[in-house]
């Protein structure tokens, strides 16, 4: 025990280090795949045959196909045409767009679990379809994917270590880095696992606290 | 000026004609009540007005302006408040949130101007005291009420009644047609669906007998007592019974 936290004592510069890359992964993914969610959710459920088949054609192939495979698409394969990204470029892209397909899928779940009657009750009072769902589905939608969001949200962070097999030096990356060094494995390893359980903890909790301060009264 | 012309309007679901041509019209401050049997074009009807449901065919002018055939619809339904079964009210927002959010976002008034205007047809429903609830904090009753000064807040020409009492409990019916027979004072232009034949007696100034999507007779409340053609007293003799 006295040795692993001497352990984590000596590695935990890097690991801040790691966690920043980590941290500006997760949320920068999350804010951008939460604003591709959104376009693509109401493309699917409000928008005319040819969004919709374009943003279902986008969901479909992006869960059914790695995010690893994804990542090294956007990092190896994009410069053989001409596109060059940064690690963290390519990692932020590949990560938004994967977090944008599986947020789109919850959202639209919500969307759909609204009553008609809400969108009949806009329209009835003079609002087009678009003020519709700006003023009443979106925000009741919102609010009901919330726990969706937090299970998301615990996802990508954890996601973002694969980011450290194209070398951008996250949270992953400096365990590694250090471990190769102390060939302290287990203790390094441990701690860098006990870092991601953490945030994901502090994360879920925060959440449940939104949660309930929007919760609609009485729903 | 006729305040509603609705003329020769048809709608279908693929083969199955659910309104087979009705035409009518109404003058400013008069109220409408339409009864008949479940089921026969009513309801499709009424959303039929401010296309909510988009008419086949037919024309519909709301004084003096086609409402069919517009590439805007909004503008026509601004003018044409809607009170619905089911009350629909926005489950996310406050009651005065529920009522001036039209004003606000479809009429861009200022927000204390807005406010104000809620406020004062809250006040009118009676429901003034209950500015802070949210919609699934209130009794049916009070809900429909809101759903009415949400409508009004739109300052409309016309109002449209879907059945307002056919989902409340009897003993909160009461308070909604209290509330609807007010507004039938002020003048208010009203087409009323309901099953309610006693508060259409009371309320309204002409009674239209629909049945398998035609208007079968109308007339004044007379035809409730009445009836000349023979479906309206098989219809009126069924309710009787069912009481």
């Amino acid at each position: 025990m006295i040795k692993f936290i001497n352990v984590f004592i000596e590695a935990f510069p890097f690991f801040m280090n790691g966690l920043i890359f980590t941290a500006e992964l997760a949320l920068s993914s999350i804010s951008i795949g939460f604003v591709i969610g959104v376009f693509v959710a109401i493309s699917r459920t409000y928008g005319n045959k040819f969004s919709y088949s374009i943003s279902t054609v986008f969901v479909e192939s992006i869960r059914g196909t790695p995010l690893l495979v994804q990542l090294f698409i956007f990092y190896f394969a994009l410069p053989q045409i001409g596109i060059s990204l940064s690690p963290l470029m390519a990692a932020i892209i590949s990560f938004s767009i994967n977090s944008g397909a599986y947020q789109a899928e919850y959202i639209r779940g919500a969307i759909q679990s609204i009553d008609k009657g809400q969108m009949m009750a806009a329209l009835s009072i003079g609002m087009t379809k678009w003020e519709g769902i700006l003023n009443v589905i979106l925000p009741q939608s919102l609010i009901k994917v919330i726990p969706s969001w937090t299970n998301e949200f615990a996802y990508l962070i954890k996601y973002t270590s694969v980011a450290y097999l194209v070398g951008v030096p996250e949270l992953m990356a400096e365990g590694e880095f250090v471990a190769s060094r102390n060939f302290e494995f287990m203790d390094v390893f441990l701690g860098v696992a006990l870092i991601y359980l953490l945030i994901v903890m502090i994360l879920t909790w925060g959440m449940a606290r939104i949660e309930k301060m929007v919760r609609m009264p009485g729903v | 000026m006729k305040t509603l012309e609705v003329k020769n309007l048809k709608k279908r679901y693929g083969d199955n004609e659910i309104i087979k041509g009705i035409s009518f019209e109404m003058e400013k401050g008069e109220t409408i009540v339409v009864i008949g049997p479940s089921g026969t074009g009513k309801s499709t009807m009424l959303m039929c007005i401010n296309r909510l449901i988009e008419p086949d065919e037919g024309k519909i002018f709301l004084n003096g302006e086609e409402i069919t055939g517009s590439k805007h619809p909004e503008i026509f339904r601004q003018k044409i408040g809607m009170v619905f079964q089911e009350f629909n009210l926005f489950n996310h927002l406050t009651v005065l949130d529920n009522v001036r959010i039209g004003p606000i976002k479809v009429k861009k008034l200022p927000r204390e101007i807005a406010t104000k205007v809620a406020i004062e047809n809250l006040k009118k429903v009676g429901l003034e005291s209950r500015i802070n609830a949210y919609p699934a904090q209130l009794s049916g009753g009070q809900k429909q009420r809101v759903g009415i000064a949400r409508a009004l807040a739109m300052e409309p020409q016309l109002m449209l009644f879907d059945e307002p009492t056919s989902a409340l409990d009897p003993e909160l019916v009461g308070e909604v047609l209290e509330v609807i027979k007010k507004l039938a004072r002020e003048g208010m232009t009203m087409l009323i669906v309901t099953h309610e034949l006693g508060f259409a007696r009371d309320v309204a100034d002409r009674i239209i007998f629909m049945e398998n999507g035609e208007i079968i007779e109308q007339g004044s409340s007379e035809i409730l007592v009445n009836p000349s053609k023979e479906r309206t007293k098989q219809f009126l003799a069924k309710f009787k019974e069912g009481r």
